[in-house]
């Protein structure tokens, strides 16, 4: 193994753990939102029951997000340190942005949201919540921005000094508003309100099958399904907008999932196969002409392939199209697990059918894995740039590491995330048993009596 | 030193007034998790756990916001430092996660054995910390081997000499010190009666160790000396310094926590500050050759750049403030135990 690969393999390894987190808490917030809105509409304790049961699962994965996250903040100057002097100027004031307009307004609001129950009023509280769920996806917004001008380069000129070449902004805005920032803001953001609501629903449809706090859970099932709906349809636009906008900027990249080879033939869209890349073929099922038709509006039109570029400039076409299909497949079944608990639903039987309540319980890790592999796909899929077209990935890690440096902390990092998913697993499963806090309502009768003046 | 009030020199001092309220406000959280184990029931260790519950988070941010800001103003110093110290800030990375860990999970399980294990976790996590930091400091002070390319391959070993090791030991102090003020005006009853011997115990360490490191750097580090004998107005750091430090037990004999708090922020402010003027304008002193240091104009991002940062921080500094107060004025007063406390 290279340097290069072992300080792959770390930054994958980190980013991956830390992606558990993030989307929880984003999708979470929202959720609280609405919790905590219905509580202050209808004044009903049960929301609030509700919403302070949440708030602790929120708070663990917040704490989670945040430990794992301060290591990827200082891993590009760690692991990176000839990608950060290229891209600081860019790259550098995204991160910045993250800081000084997200995580204040998140931390800050956070205090209230977890301790402030009896220190200020409900309309306080519950806009500190808002400012929690708004800070978390600020966070989201510059990272994704930043990631995006990774993917699709704009608003910059090159700049050589002392024979050394940088990226320095031009134009702000059009490197914030760069091709893909706001196709992948937007699948991302759709993502992590899969991830949070189905953790709502797959803990609610828990409680129903052991006849435990059933009103809370028929009403927190009713909120998460809501949700995931809206973000399993929403997710089907920003997916196909994202793909047409891969096409344009990173043709490479869309080749290699569909495993395109042929510049001058149509392309086939997928539902599975296997990619055979000495033959150039893929075994399994295809809709012939659709990626054609879908990125074109013609089945006959041509599609660039990976034969149109260098073998050294092509992502690994395996894996990227696995990974591909894979969210693809997960995305689709989202959409019939939301669709299909709506209509049972309707028919009243959402609450009773133990079969499908046992689903919408392991459906949990459904949009985890889309999620993880859906980034995977992104990353993978730009290889072997790390800023796509400008700088490669294997010239970008820091010269001054060594192999033996990034396996120590590579196998320290393992050891530790082992066991915090392990503390992290066991704390929610007992957070989970314990379940909504009843005495929590006469715990804050004085809070609720102001509201109720 | 020539003095030009540019960009660069603004962002120079925007980053040191980011990390120097990263030293006061994490400074203390660090110091009541460095005394933690001081405490020997549970009610007393959730009380010190609880008193920086709501805050040691958004103080943590000012860290992170810090390293931001430096990878976006100056790329080179921020690559070049967090390479070179690599196995350093991968200890202080795991540290951070530990601690971190440790608070938010500590008092969610009943057993006896996991909240001393998390306990110790905690106190051992904030002191190494604390450590660490004084540690990279006492590096930055000395000197790095910088070279032509602007890289250097740190050896742990090296880092780890007498000089930085001291920096690192006064931080330890300085931060314990900061810590057990706060505490006093957190606890209250038996609890702040212990916690009242820790003041007095911790400025002697402090004094100590702080001296020491004063008089080892005016014998041994001529350079952070230098911008004192140029520019003599500057010496007025120095007895601020010096001023703020023997406030604090005056202030803590009075019964004025508050002011006593203050005097102990003005005092680590006075230290960075004194640090900053020392190596203004470098970042990284390269030890190999000084043309080879990477100073706030060869190290730096763009002047665009450099110019949309500071509209940005213009915009966000306005709301961070008002948040951080609002924040602590919401949590003023005694620490008390409650349903949703840790």
């Amino acid at each position: 193994m290279t340097t290069e690969l072992w300080a792959r393999l770390q930054f994958a390894f980190t980013i991956s753990f830390h992606y558990i987190y993030p989307p929880l808490s984003i999708g979470l917030g929202v959720i609280l939102v609405i919790m905590e809105g219905l509580y202050l509409k209808t004044g009903n304790k049960m929301y609030e029951v509700m919403t302070k049961f949440w708030v602790k699962i929120f708070a663990l994965t917040f704490a989670m997000g945040v430990a794992t996250g301060i290591v990827m903040e200082f891993e590009f100057g760690t692991n990176w340190a000839v990608y950060s002097r290229y891209v600081g100027d860019i790259f550098g004031s995204a991160l910045a942005a993250e800081g000084i307009f997200a995580f204040f307004l998140e931390s800050g609001f956070l205090a209230i949201l977890l301790f402030g129950w009896n220190k200020v009023s409900p309309k306080m509280h519950f806009f500190s919540t808002m400012m929690v769920s708004l800070g978390s996806m600020m966070s989201a917004v510059w990272i994704v921005v930043a990631n995006s001008w990774q993917q699709t380069p704009a608003g910059y000129r090159i700049v050589v000094n002392d024979g050394v070449a940088r990226a320095e902004v031009t134009d702000f805005w059009a490197m914030v508003f760069n091709p893909s920032s706001i196709d992948r803001l937007s699948h991302t953001l759709g993502g992590s309100f899969l991830a949070g609501a189905f953790l709502v629903i797959s803990v609610s449809a828990y409680y129903l099958l052991k006849k435990r706090h059933e009103e809370i859970a028929k009403a927190g099932l009713k909120i998460g399904l809501g949700v995931a709906t809206f973000a399993a349809l929403f997710q089907l636009f920003t997916g196909h907008s994202s793909a047409t906008g891969v096409a344009e900027n990173q043709p490479a990249k869309l080749a290699a999932f569909e495993a395109h080879f042929d510049s001058s033939a149509a392309a086939d869209l997928y539902a599975f196969g296997w990619v055979d890349e000495e033959n150039r073929t893929v075994h399994g099922l295809a809709i012939p002409g659709m990626l054609s038709f879908l990125i074109h509006g013609d089945p006959k039109a041509p599609i660039k392939g990976l034969d149109a570029f260098p073998k050294d400039e092509r992502p690994p076409v395996q894996f990227t199209f696995q990974t591909y299909h894979l969210m693809v497949a997960i995305g689709f079944t989202l959409i019939g697990l939301t669709l299909i608990s709506l209509f049972l639903l309707w028919r009243g039987k959402l609450f009773t059918t133990a079969l499908w309540l046992k689903i919408l319980v392991a459906a949990v890790l459904l949009p985890q894995i889309a999620n993880q592999i859906g980034w995977y796909t992104a990353e993978v899929g730009r290889q072997p740039w790390i800023v796509y077209g400008l700088l490669k990935t294997s010239d970008a890690f820091s010269k001054n590491v060594t192999s033996e440096h990034i396996i120590f902390s590579l196998v320290l990092f393992t050891i530790i995330y082992a066991g915090l998913f392990v503390v992290f697993l066991y704390l929610l499963d007992k957070k989970i048993k314990h379940g909504p806090d009843l005495e929590a309502q006469e715990f804050d009768e004085a809070a609720n009596h102001r509201l109720t003046v | 030193m020539e003095f030009t009030f540019d960009l660069n020199t603004i962002w120079f001092i925007l980053i040191g007034v980011l990390l120097a309220g990263y030293g006061i406000l994490d400074g203390f959280d660090l110091g009541v998790g460095s005394l933690h184990l001081l405490t020997k029931s549970d009610t007393d260790r959730r009380l010190l756990l609880n008193s920086i519950g709501p805050v040691w988070d958004g103080n943590e941010v000012w860290l992170v916001t810090g390293g931001g800001a430096l990878f976006a103003a100056f790329p080179d110093v921020y690559a070049t430092a967090f390479s070179g110290f690599y196995i350093p800030f991968m200890l202080l990375l795991f540290m951070l996660i530990f601690r971190a860990v440790s608070i938010e999970v500590r008092s969610k399980s009943e057993g006896k054995r996991w909240r001393a294990n998390w306990d110790r976790a905690f106190s051992v996590s904030s002191i190494v910390i604390s450590f660490l930091i004084g540690v990279a400091i006492g590096n930055v002070i000395i000197g790095v081997p910088v070279d032509r390319n602007k890289e250097f391959y740190g050896n742990f070993i090296d880092m780890l000499n007498p000089y930085a090791l001291l920096v690192g030991l006064t931080t330890v102090a300085a931060f314990m010190m900061h810590g057990s003020i706060y505490l006093v005006m957190k606890t209250e009853g038996a609890l702040q009666q212990q916690v009242k011997g820790w003041v007095n115990n911790t400025i002697i360490f402090f004094v100590i160790t702080y001296v020491t490191a004063t008089m080892a750097t005016l014998i041994y580090i001529p350079h952070m000396v230098q911008p004192f004998r140029d520019h003599p107005e500057f010496f007025a750091l120095a007895i601020l310094n010096m001023l703020a430090i023997a406030n604090i037990p005056r202030e803590v004999n009075r019964g004025k926590e508050f002011l006593a708090f203050l005097s102990s922020s003005a005092a680590i402010l006075s230290l960075m500050a004194l640090f900053a003027v020392g190596l203004f304008p470098n970042f990284l002193i390269s030890s190999i050759n000084p043309e080879y240091s990477l100073t706030i104009y060869n190290a730096a991002s763009s002047q665009k750049t450099l110019g949309i940062m500071l509209t940005m921080a213009m915009i966000g500094i306005p709301f961070v403030l008002a948040y951080t107060i609002s924040i602590y004025w919401v949590f003023r007063g005694k620490v008390k135990l409650d349903k949703m406390s840790y």
